[in-house]
């Protein structure tokens, strides 16, 4: 079964679309890299997917129902600075929102929801800061700490916006094995990702897009040297070193 | 109850109610919004005095939280069509405001209303506009208002505290779980209103700006949780009240100012004082590392 299918998705902020008619699926169980280069739409394909932006056309399936009745299922991990760091409220605090779609409106977190909280917290290795404010925890901490609300909402389908931007080798494992985990579970990861030499792996789908997607479907099959080049187009030969490690490997 | 006592415990609700309500405003970083609201909500007044032909408290409740949440809209609309937040803030708040003032003067002189009483209040005289009852004194109608506008605040604040948090710290995240964001922002929006209108007889539009922001701002320095916030900011708008009021009788002043005044005071002592936030502590821990490395 697909875990994720998009169709006929168009997005526009002004007059020109970011993404026409962009047709995708993604199967159940798959670790999912979505390249391309900057301003590609990768962001604006994550927010129009969980309906952050409005989109003018597209139809969005998760498991096989509409997105609105799915919600439970989505996990999302934000990209950093999106929230308001000052806000009173502990690391603990941020992982059990992470909660409160399964509660329900009105009710309150209970020691069960707590719990749970506390668990994904000791698992990115944050327990011992699960009363600190989150303004008063490194880059890499606050990551972490995103990615125990992602681990605590418990979703089937997981989006991560550039994960391992800023973040030490350690974290970027952390963040991988978590990753592994979550598909031997089962569940479905699609991150958007930079590195282009460390897609083969990190993930066994990729897509690529570059306003409509060039590629997407297994990595041996799609991540090819000439995807990536219709993909980059001219600005491939900026790449240099990875350039050259893509030419080896194809 | 004795005059003074009535006045204090005015006084005393205003703080609790806009210091608890205007703390949510501050977190959302829309304090500017707590003055257009303040401000536009006599529209509101009159247009509920034009309604009923009377100066009753639930009408004005209700044509005031009605103005509140268009002028909430409004701003909202100008912004998301692109106009600059503050420039749309000053648009609306100025425009209803001064609807607000040209149909007062339609308002006969036989009733109480006129820009000056809304813009300024008059807490010495809420003692003596009492509610009856059946020939009953139930004391100053403020008190009730101000009483019943509290708890419409605390129980909706319990009713969605999460989603009220949620939606102030991560809105994206709020509205990816289905969180309705808009609804809890008119909520909010409609809970500063009555606040607003309940405290106009006593302190008036600009002051209570001051009732609605600084205690918020204050409880803002000194913790970092958002329950205890909440909380802090409540005791503090009640604190102020009291102090005001003891400076006030003490040296024959405007009673509101005082209150004011009094609010400003605890914000600087927490601007410099508080343990966490405070100047004085940041200089004195920059002073030992400092000491430390020499
Ligand atoms: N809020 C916005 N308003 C107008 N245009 C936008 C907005 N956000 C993005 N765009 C435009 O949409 C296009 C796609 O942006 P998007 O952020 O989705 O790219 P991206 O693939 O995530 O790029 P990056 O790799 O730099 O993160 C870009 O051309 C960008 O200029
Ligand atoms: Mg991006």
């Amino acid at each position: 079964m697909n875990a994720l299918s998009v169709q006929n998705l168009t997005v526009t902020y002004d007059k020109t679309p970011v993404l026409q008619k962009v047709g995708f699926e993604i199967p159940k169980g798959s670790l999912t890299g979505i390249i391309g280069p900057n301003g590609a739409g990768k962001s604006t394909l994550i927010k129009a997917i969980l309906q952050l932006i409005p989109r003018i056309s597209g139809d969005i399936q998760v498991y096989g129902k509409p997105y609105h009745r799915q919600r439970r299922l989505i996990g999302y991990v934000p990209q950093r600075s999106e929230v308001d760091w000052d806000f009173p409220t502990s690391a603990l605090d941020v992982v059990l929102m992470g909660r409160y779609g399964h509660i329900g409106l009105i009710k309150r977190p209970g020691k069960k929801e707590i719990q749970i909280a506390k668990e994904a917290l000791r698992k990115v290795g944050m327990e011992e800061y699960q009363d600190r404010q989150i303004s008063q925890l490194s880059g890499g901490q606050q990551q972490r700490v995103f990615l125990a609300r992602a681990l605590a909402q418990d979703a089937q389908i997981y989006f991560m916006d550039e994960p391992f931007v800023g973040v030490d080798a350690a974290t970027e494992k952390a963040i991988i094995q978590l990753m592994q985990e979550w598909k031997e579970e089962g569940k479905t990861v699609l991150v958007v990702h930079h590195d282009l030499q460390t897609v083969e792996d990190y993930f066994d789908h990729v897509l690529l897009l570059n306003k409509s997607p060039v590629g997407c479907g297994p990595t041996q099959k799609v991540f090819t040297m000439e995807n990536l080049k219709q993909t980059y187009g001219g600005s491939l030969k900026f790449l240099g070193e990875n350039s050259v490690v893509l030419q080896e490997r194809v | 109850m004795s005059y003074d006592a009535w006045i204090l415990l005015t006084g005393s609700l205003v703080g609790l109610t806009c210091g608890v309500t205007g703390a949510l405003l501050v977190l959302r970083k829309m304090s500017m919004l707590a003055d257009a609201i303040s401000h536009t909500v006599l529209l509101g007044i009159v247009g509920a005095f034009f309604v009923t032909q009377s100066l009753n408290g639930l009408p004005m409740l209700i044509g005031a939280a009605i103005v509140g949440v268009l002028t909430a809209f409004f701003v909202q609309m100008l912004d998301s069509s692109g106009v600059q937040s503050d420039a749309a803030i000053g648009v609306v708040f100025t425009s209803l405001f001064a609807l607000g003032v040209v149909l007062i003067s339609f308002v006969g002189d036989s009733v109480h209303l006129d820009v000056e009483h809304a813009l300024m209040g008059e807490i010495a005289f809420i003692p003596w506009d009492t509610l009856t009852v059946q020939g009953m004194n139930l004391g100053p109608k403020a008190v009730w208002m101000l009483g019943f506008v509290f708890l419409i605040n605390v129980l909706f604040i319990t009713l969605f505290y999460k989603e009220i948090k949620l939606t102030t710290f991560d809105p994206q995240f709020a509205a990816l779980l289905g969180i309705p964001v808009m609804f809890i922002h008119y909520l909010l929006m409609g809970m500063i209103s009555l606040s607003t209108v309940a405290s106009f007889d006593s302190v008036g539009a600009i002051l209570v700006v001051a009732m609605l922001i600084v205690p918020g701002a204050t409880a803002y320095l000194l913790t970092d949780r958002f329950l205890i916030l909440l909380i802090l900011s409540g005791l503090i708008g009640i604190l102020s009240a009291v102090t005001g009021f003891a400076f006030a009788v003490l040296f024959n002043v405007s009673i509101a100012g005082s209150m004011a005044c009094a609010t400003g005071l605890y914000f600087i002592l927490a601007f410099i004082f508080s343990p966490k936030h405070g100047i004085l502590m940041k200089q004195i821990r920059k002073y030992r590392l400092s000491s430390e490395q020499s």
